[in-house]
């Protein structure tokens, strides 16, 4: 499987998290919204001029900021992706 | 009795507090809106409960404020029963929260709000399987409809009376040996702590700093120790005792969901269709400036529609207050003194904030705001913010000092510094009195919004400057965009009045007190000594001395710097006072100097003495450069 940044990650596709490269503090934020590694995500949408991105985690929708998405690391996954 | 209320961010635990407390917590729809925890005295089957709602709190893992003031305020006081309150249509999230407060040994219940939201996504829960795996009561609610609400209540009631702690889930093997052994080194350190032995290992284990320190205080070894399993642990789980742990609670939530919940047919849900334009890339950025221009065309049309009828109310009031006493008498001018300042709030600050604030309860209670926040993110970071600070910035226009204690939703000092900075840069609707009283009136609308647009730009300029010149702040934007709600009357009404109350107590008692003052001043002539002292301001503006004094007093209240100016220059008509270059340089002055001392206070009180004085020293400085700027231009194009 390709490792890719979450932001070149085309729309409506399904990742799995492979690693968060941000330090302590970020890591715990993305863990209480579900967004650990080894959990899967969908790509809803991106926003404009450099906006966030907004992911799809557990049914809850969350967005994050380009400066926090390019420290994502992500796979592809197909859309059975299962985070349990 | 004391029970507590905790959730998740927007799992309608504030809406559920104020359901039985009345109004004392905000709610919205927007993570985070519940800062502080807000204690109430309710009445439960006839006894007296203390009601305490804590912040929303994705876990107990202590890596934000409003975390770690959870678990201390767990840890240190009584509490007989804990209400977990869980979004139920998205449970699996809900639970890993449930799990964890499980381990802190205290009676618990269940609350599973938003029922009706579950059922119109086709989902079924199964209520009394999930009492059995948990071994803890489950009750169903939706808060927002005050539906379920006394179930709630009597079943803690019980429960609290019954006193019986639920049992925690069980970790893997090699987690619950390390938990074992962390649990007896405390047991023969026999220290005093205040959580209940396991749960501290279990804290402890997850690298809880604050906790690590007192546990160090009973027992210096304690950290030798607590390393050597976490490497332990490290070892056989393939990752840090915090994640391995999170791990397990997340799975088990997992399976539970997947237990208890069954789906129906899947099907898009409106959310998709109106997200699909109001996030849309160009579409949503058309549809945010409508929202936004209805929103102030409401809000100033309804403003403006009474605050003429009643300011010449308030000015008959006090001519024939005064009459009574005896003009030019000093009882009458004091008199006159406190009219106005009543008037000032009823008249000009009232008609503004009241619809502002409905309006944007309705927006908040809609969901609307976490949406504004991720369209504009982008924009804001360019001025070394994110999205969510928008939020200051918008109320910024109703009135400064709801705008400064919003910042509280930032995270980092930095940024609630920077947004609080440019929050009392923006025009409030008592400045707005001004520019639309003398700008507007005298010279036409457009240069009205010219100066918006000013102010608009200066405010980002100052935005960008002062955050290159501050440490790199939060990371950036992290936020839940929530489902649409319709928004009930009950508690947008509520809101509403809660954030007035902040007006009319902090702000309102200032504004009378200023008038009165200024009253006496008036009547022991000192109005030429202030103006001397500002002299050199009034100068380098080109503005006549007697504007010197209602500069000074609209310190207090900033539509008195209009009001004022009436007396203090002597006309009826600004025209013949003023020239059109004055009056623009005036008006931006006042639109950027030094905030309102209700705003002060504010500002004291959330960001301290210090950053108060730098911010009002800064606004001075950035005042007499737009001010400068303006009058240049308008030399220039006039």
């Amino acid at each position: 499987m390709i490792e890719k940044q979450l932001l070149e990650v085309s729309i409506g596709q399904t990742i799995r998290v492979v690693r968060v490269n941000g330090g302590e503090k970020l890591e715990n934020k993305l863990r209480q919204l579900g967004l650990l590694p080894g959990n899967c995500a969908r790509k809803v949408r991106q926003a404009p001029f450099g906006g966030p991105v907004l992911l799809e985690i557990d049914g809850r929708s969350i967005a994050i900021g380009r400066g926090i998405a390019a420290k994502i690391q992500v796979e592809e996954e197909n859309s059975e992706c299962d985070s349990h | 009795m004391r029970f507590a209320l905790i959730g998740q961010p927007n799992c309608g635990k504030s809406t559920l507090f104020n359901q039985v407390a009345g109004y004392k917590a905000e709610t919205g729809n927007f993570s985070g809106t519940t800062l502080t925890f807000t204690e109430s005295k309710v009445r439960v089957l006839g006894e007296v409960v203390n009601l305490v709602d804590l912040p929303g709190t994705y876990s107990l893992a202590g890596s934000n404020p409003a975390e770690r003031e959870v678990l201390h305020y767990l840890a240190f006081h009584e509490i007989d029963v804990v209400i977990n309150v869980l979004d139920a249509s998205h449970l699996a999230q809900g639970l890993n929260l449930t799990l964890e407060l499980m381990e802190l040994g205290r009676p618990l219940v269940v609350a599973l709000n938003m029922m009706d939201e579950v059922a119109r996504l086709g989902m079924t829960i199964q209520g009394p399987q999930l009492e059995q795996i948990l071994g803890v009561n489950v009750l169903p609610l939706i808060a927002s409809k005050g539906r379920g609400v006394r179930g709630v209540f009597t079943t803690a009631m019980a429960v609290a009376r019954a006193g019986v702690s639920p049992i925690r889930m069980q970790y893997n093997h090699e987690l619950e040996n390390a938990i074992a052994s962390v649990t007896d080194q405390l047991n023969t350190t026999a220290h005093n702590s205040p959580l209940n032995p396991q749960l501290m290992a279990i804290k402890l284990l997850e690298g809880n700093a604050e906790l690590l320190k007192r546990a160090e205080a009973d027992a210096p070894e304690i950290r030798l120790v607590i390393d050597a399993i976490q490497k332990e642990v490290l070892a056989t789980q393939g990752q840090l005792a915090i994640w391995a742990l999170t791990a397990e609670r997340h799975r088990h939530a997992g399976e539970i969901k997947d237990t208890i919940v069954s789906h129906g047919p899947p099907r898009i849900t409106k959310r998709d269709y109106i997200d699909k334009v109001l996030l849309h890339p160009f579409w949503g950025y058309i549809a945010l400036a409508v929202i936004l221009w209805l929103f102030f065309q409401i809000v100033y049309g309804i403003g403006n529609l009474v605050e003429q009828p009643l300011l010449s109310a308030f000015d008959a009031l006090a001519l024939l207050a005064a009459q009574w006493i005896g003009p030019q008498t000093f009882g009458a001018q004091i008199l006159t003194g406190v009219i106005q300042g009543i008037a000032g709030g009823v008249a000009i600050v009232l008609p503004y904030l009241l619809p502002f604030l409905v309006g944007l309860g309705l927006l908040e209670d809609v969901g609307y705001l976490p949406r504004l926040a991720f369209l504009v993110d982008a924009l804001m970071s360019r001025m070394g913010l994110h999205g969510k600070a928008i939020v200051p910035f918008i109320l910024g226009y109703g009135c400064n000092v709801p705008a400064v204690m919003s910042t509280r939703l930032l995270e980092e000092p930095r940024d609630r510094f920077l947004a609080a900075t440019m929050a009392t840069l923006v025009p409030c609707a008592a400045r707005l009195a001004v520019v639309f009283g003398l700008v507007a009136f005298y010279l036409g609308p457009q240069i009205a919004l010219a100066i918006y647009v000013f102010n608009l730009v200066v405010i980002a300029l100052t935005g960008r400057l002062l955050s290159s010149t501050l440490p790199e702040g939060a990371p950036g934007l992290i936020i839940e965009v929530p489902v649409y709600r319709l928004p009930t009357w009950k508690t947008v009404a509520h809101k509403s009045w809660f954030r007035i109350r902040e007006f009319i107590v902090e702000a309102w008692p200032l504004l009378i007190v200023g008038s009165v003052l200024l009253s006496i001043f008036d009547r022991l002539n000192l109005a030429r000594w202030l103006d001397m002292v500002v002299r050199p301001l009034t100068w380098v503006l080109g503005l006549p001395a007697k504007v010197g004094v209602p500069l000074i007093f609209g310190i207090f209240r900033k539509e008195l710097s209009l009001l004022m100016l009436r007396q203090a220059l002597n006309v009826s008509d600004f025209s013949a006072a003023l020239n059109p270059v004055q009056m623009i340089t005036f008006t931006v002055f006042v639109v950027f100097y030094i905030p309102c001392l209700a705003t002060l206070s504010v500002l004291r009180r959330e960001l301290g003495q210090r950053d108060m004085l730098i911010i009002a020293a800064l606004t001075v400085v950035i005042a007499l450069v737009a001010a400068l700027l303006a009058r240049g231009a308008a030399i220039l194009f006039m």
